[in-house]
C-alpha cells in the first residue's frame, strides 16, 4: 500500500528547507566584544562557578561529597559565554562536568551544592548527585552520566521543538572525548537531515579522563570539521574567552533558529583539575597546567578587560565578596540539611499517572 | 494436464497474504520465470513467478482477495508438456517457503492443525481462526475473566497486528504529542506492518523514518520524550534494539529517579521480541526477563489481539517508559477484540485465560499458544489446568499467580526466553517464598534451551518449549504416573 504523495526524494517536513533561508556557512562573527554591562555579568557568572567548584573540592575532601565530582574550572567561559547569548526558551543539556552550566542557567547553588552532598533539598532529593541534575524550569536537561549521551538526547530536544514548530534551539556540550563516539555521528546524520534546531558544543579540555586528544582522535586538530561529512558547518572558538564565545554562539544559534539545522562548535579549553576527585594527574606536566592558569585564565582575561575599560578594582573586589558569600551559604546550606527521608528510596521509580 | 497454482509462504511467518494483482489472464501463455501475480505479505508485496510452462486454464482467487491461506490454489496451469509433473502433483509457485517442500502441504485452509505432529512446522501453532472448524485449539481462548470489558460488549475479529495499529492510531488521533519512529515505520509501511496506512492519516511529520541507528533515534526519541512528547519508537526487532539499551536503561528508566520526579520520560519502546521462525539466534532473542529486572520501566509482552490493543494503549499514556513486547508469530494470528470506543486495558494485571483447578500454567506472549493447548490436552486426560496470562511483567502481578497456586497447589511456568533468571525463575521463587505451604508439589518451569538460537529446523524446535513439554510438566506436578 503505498500513499500517492510518496514520490521518492519528495518533501517531507523532517528534511524540508525553509525557503527564505540560504543553506550554507554561517556568517563569521565580527571582532568579539562585550559591552562592560556583558563583561560584569560574565565575570560574574565565571567567577560563581570558580568560586563553586573550589568550595565542591573542599567539600569533596571533607568527606561531604561522595563518589564522583568533576569539577568545571578553567572551562568557565565556555558556559558563561554561551548562555549569554541564548534566549528564554532555549534548551541546554551536557554530560557529566555540569555544575557550571547549572550555575549559569540560574538554577540555585544551595540546591545544587546540597545535591553533591546528597541531601533532600538537592534538586534531585539526593537521588541524582554531581552527574544528575535537572530543571525543567530553567530548560537544563541535565546532568547525564554516559558518555556522549547528550549528543541523541539534546537532538531529540531540538526534534520536540521543530514538531511543535517553535524556535527555540537546544545547545549540546559533550567533551572532546564523546566526539569519538558512535552515537554522536548516528545524531549528527539525523539532526542534519531532520534540520534539527540543535548546536552541538565540544568542549575539548584536550583530555578524555587521562588521555589526550592528540592520542585519541584522528585529525585531532580539526574536531570542529567532524559533521562535514554530514553537512553540518563547524568552528573553531577560543573558549577561554568568554567575548569569542559568545560572539560564536550568538552567530550559531542564529544560524540554527534560521532552520538550518546544526552547528559544531569546537570550543578549545582547558580544565586545571583532574578528571574526578581522584585523578592521579600523571598525563600532563604541572608546568603545562601552570602556564594555562597564568596565561590564559578565562577569569584573569575579563578581569583584565574589566580594568582596561576603566571598572575599579574596588568593584569587582565587592564582586568577588558577594560570590564567596553566595557559595558560602550553599556550602553551608549543603551540609545543614537533611539527608533525604529513608522513604525516598522508594519514591521516583515509576511516574504517578496523570 | 492441470495443475494447481498454490498460494506461496514468502516470508518464515507468513500464514496468509494478499492477492494484489495478476500479472495473467485465463488464457495467457507462461513461461518459467514468468511473474504470474503480485502477493502482498505480512511483509511485503512481492512478486510470484512461474515455475512450468504452460497456459493459465483459471483464475481461482480473484485480484485484491485478502486473507489468502498459504497453500491454497490460486489458479489452474495447463503444463505443455504432459510427461513432466506428477498426477495431481501441486506446482508452489515460487519463490518457495525456507522448509522442506514436503512440510509446506500440511497448512491448508479450514484445516485443524494438530500439535501433535512431529513436523518442525511453522503453522502449528497458528490456527487459521477465521476459518478452522471449532476444535480443541480452532480459536485462542477468550478471555473467561476480564472484567475490564463490561458484560455483553461486542467484539471483533482483528489480527494481533491491526490491534496494534490500531492502538497506535486511536491515540495518535486522541493526543497530537503521539507520534512514532524507527525503520521503515512510514513509507515501507513497517517492516512487519504494524504501522500499516499511519503514514496516510498522520502524515511525515508524525510517522517517522529513521536511519538504522538504533543507538542514536532511541536517543533522540528519550531526548524528544524529556521534551514532553510521546514518542512511540520502534524496533525492528528486540534483537536490534542491544544497541539502544543504553538509551532505554540508563536514560529512559533511570532518569525520573535521578532527578528527584522532575523529569519524566513518557516513551513506548516496541516491536517484536523473542524467537521468530529459522532465524537464527542473533534474530531470536526473547529479552523478557532482561527488561524485567529493570526498575523505572514497565514491561508488557501480550498474546491476545485484545491486549495487544488496550495494553498498547495504556502504554502510551504511561508516564513511565514502557518496554513493548510483541511476537512476529503472533502478528497475524485473529482474536476476538471488544468493540469499543476506547479499550483501555490496565497494566499490571494478570489475565486468567483459562480456569481450572489441578494445576496453574503461568505463561506470557506466545508462550500462551503452548500453554492453552497444552491445557486442552490435560483436560482430556482428565487435569483441569488453571492458565494465567501474565500480560505484564513488570511490575508482575504476583498475586494473581498465588491466588492461583493457592487454590491448585501446584505450578508450571512457561516461556521461550532463556532458563538463567527467567521470568519463571522469578516466579517460582516468589510462589516458593509466599506459597510454600500451599504447594503439593516443587514448582516447575519450562524455558527456551540454555543456547543460542539454531537455524536448523529440528533443533531450532528442540530449542523452544512445546505442548508436550508443557503436558508433561503439567503431569509431573501432578504426580500422574505416566508423566515423561
Amino acid at each position: 500500500m503505498t500513499s500517492p504523495s510518496l514520490t521518492p526524494g519528495a518533501a517531507n517536513f523532517w528534511m524540508e528547507q525553509k525557503p527564505s533561508v540560504e543553506p550554507g556557512e554561517p556568517v563569521p562573527p565580527a571582532a568579539p566584544t562585550l559591552s562592560p554591562e556583558d563583561y560584569l555579568t560574565a565575570y560574574r557568572n565565571m567567577l560563581l562557578i570558580r568560586r563553586f567548584e573550589e568550595k565542591a573540592g573542599q567539600l569533596y575532601g571533607m568527606g561531604y561529597i561522595g563518589g564522583f565530582c568533576h569539577l568545571y574550572i578553567g572551562q568557565e567561559a565556555v558556559v558563561t559565554g554561551m548562555m549569554m547569548a541564548k534566549k528564554d526558551g532555549d534548551q541546554v543539556i551536557t554530560s557529566y562536568r555540569d555544575h557550571g552550566h547549572m550555575l549559569v542557567v540560574g538554577m540555585d547553588p544551595k540546591g545544587v551544592m546540597a545535591e553533591l552532598t546528597g541531601r533532600q533539598s538537592g534538586y534531585s532529593k539526593g537521588k541524582g548527585g554531581s552527574m544528575h541534575m535537572f530543571s525543567v524550569e530553567k530548560g537544563f536537561y541535565g546532568g547525564h552520566g554516559i558518555v556522549g549521551t547528550p549528543a541523541p538526547l539534546g537532538s531529540g530536544i531540538a526534534f520536540a521543538n521543530k514538531y511543535r514548530g517553535n524556535d527555540n534551539v537546544c545547545s549540546t556540550f559533550f567533551g572532546e572525548g564523546a566526539a569519538n563516539q558512535g552515537q554522536v555521528y548516528e545524531s549528527f546524520n539525523m539532526a542534519s537531515l531532520w534540520k534539527l534546531p540543535v548546536i552541538y558544543i565540544i568542549e575539548n579540555n584536550h583530555y578524555a579522563m587521562g588521555t589526550s586528544v592528540e592520542r585519541a582522535s584522528a585529525q585531532a586538530k580539526e574536531l570542529h570539521h567532524r559533521g562535514m561529512a554530514f553537512g553540518i558547518p563547524g568552528r573553531e572558538v577560543d573558549g577561554m574567552d568568554v567575548a569569542a564565545v559568545r560572539a560564536a554562539g550568538e552567530e550559531a544559534l542564529a544560524y540554527v533558529r534560521d532552520g538550518n539545522g546544526p552547528i559544531i562548535l569546537e570550543m578549545q579549553t582547558y580544565r586545571y583539575r583532574g578528571h574526578s576527585m581522584s585523578d592521579p594527574a600523571k598525563y600532563r606536566t604541572r608546568e603545562e597546567v601552570q602556564d594555562m592558569r597564568q596565561h590564559h585564565d578565562p577569569i584573569e582575561l575579563v578581569h583584565k578587560r574589566l580594568t582596561d575599560l576603566g571598572r575599579a578594582e574596588d568593584e569587582l573586589k565587592v564582586i568577588d565578596k558577594d560570590i564567596r558569600a553566595i557559595v558560602n551559604e550553599a556550602a553551608q546550606f549543603a551540609q545543614d540539611e537533611p539527608q533525604p527521608d529513608a522513604g525516598e528510596l522508594w519514591t521516583d521509580v515509576v511516574a504517578t499517572k496523570g | 494436464m492441470p495443475t494447481d497454482i498454490l498460494m506461496p509462504a514468502l516470508s518464515p511467518t507468513m500464514e496468509e497474504g494478499t492477492l494484489a494483482k495478476w500479472h495473467v489472464h485465463e488464457g495467457d501463455t507462461v513461461q518459467t520465470g514468468d511473474v504470474i501475480a503480485e502477493i502482498e505479505t505480512d511483509k511485503a508485496t512481492m512478486e510470484v513467478e512461474a515455475i512450468e510452462d504452460g497456459i493459465i486454464q483459471s483464475i481461482l482467487v480473484p485480484e485484491g482477495t485478502e486473507h489468502v491461506p498459504v497453500n491454497q490454489p490460486i489458479a489452474v496451469l495447463q503444463l505443455e508438456d504432459d510427461d513432466v509433473p506428477a498426477e495431481g502433483g501441486p506446482a508452489v509457485a515460487t519463490p518457495q517457503p525456507d522448509v522442506e517442500p514436503a512440510q509446506a502441504a500440511p497448512i491448508s485452509s479450514g484445516q485443524a492443525v494438530s500439535t501433535e505432529q512431529p513436523a518442525p512446522d511453522f503453522g502449528e501453532i497458528q490456527p487459521e481462526v477465521e476459518t478452522a472448524p471449532a476444535g480443541p485449539q480452532a480459536a485462542p481462548a477468550e478471555p473467561t475473566a476480564a472484567p475490564e470489558v463490561p458484560p455483553g460488549t461486542e467484539t471483533v475479529d482483528i489480527t494481533v497486528r491491526e490491534a496494534l495499529r490500531d492502538a497506535m492510531a486511536e491515540e495518535m488521533r486522541r493526543d497530537g504529542d503521539v507520534f512514532v519512529m524507527g525503520e521503515e515505520v512510514a513509507e515501507y509501511q513497517g517492516a512487519y506492518k504494524v504501522t500499516q496506512g499511519l503514514l496516510e492519516e498522520f502524515g511525515d511529520r508524525r510517522v517517522i523514518d529513521t536511519p538504522i541507528t538504533e543507538y542514536g533515534f532511541a536517543g533522540i526519541g528519550v531526548g524528544a520524550a524529556f521534551a514532553g512528547l510521546r514518542p512511540i519508537v520502534e524496533f525492528m526487532t528486540w534483537n536490534f534494539a542491544l544497541q539502544a539499551i543504553d538509551h532505554i536503561i540508563n536514560s529512559a528508566a533511570k532518569t525520573l529517579y535521578m532527578s528527584g520526579g522532575q523529569m519524566h520520560c513518557s516513551i513506548v519502546f516496541r516491536g517484536p521480541n523473542g524467537a521468530a521462525a529459522r532465524v537464527a539466534a542473533q534474530h531470536s532473542q526473547d529479552f523478557s526477563s532482561v527488561y524485567a529486572q529493570v526498575p523505572g520501566l514497565k514491561v508488557i509482552a501480550p498474546y491476545s489481539a485484545a491486549d495487544a490493543k488496550g495494553l498498547l494503549k495504556a502504554a502510551i499514556r504511561e508516564n513511565t517508559p514502557v518496554v513493548f513486547l510483541e511476537n512476529e508469530i503472533l502478528y497475524g494470528q485473529t482474536f476476538p477484540v471488544p468493540k469499543l470506543d476506547d479499550f483501555v486495558l490496565p497494566i499490571g494485571k494478570a489475565r486468567i485465560a483459562r480456569p481450572g483447578r489441578d494445576v496453574t500454567l503461568v505463561s506470557y506472549s506466545r508462550g500462551l499458544a503452548y500453554t492453552i493447548d497444552a491445557a486442552e490436552r490435560l483436560s482430556e486426560e482428565g487435569i483441569d489446568a488453571e492458565v494465567v496470562d501474565l500480560r505484564t511483567l513488570r511490575p508482575l502481578d504476583i498475586e494473581t499467580v498465588l491466588a492461583s497456586v493457592r487454590k491448585t497447589n501446584r505450578i508450571v511456568t512457561i516461556e521461550e526466553g532463556w532458563p538463567v533468571c527467567s521470568v519463571g525463575s522469578e516466579i517460582c521463587a516468589q510462589v516458593t517464598a509466599q506459597a510454600f505451604d500451599y504447594l503439593d508439589a516443587p514448582p516447575l518451569k519450562i524455558t527456551g534451551a540454555d543456547v543460542p538460537m539454531p537455524y536448523a529446523a529440528n533443533l531450532e524446535k528442540l530449542a523452544l518449549p512445546s505442548v508436550e513439554l508443557v503436558v508433561s510438566a503439567a503431569k509431573s506436578v501432578c504426580y500422574r504416573e505416566d508423566a515423561a
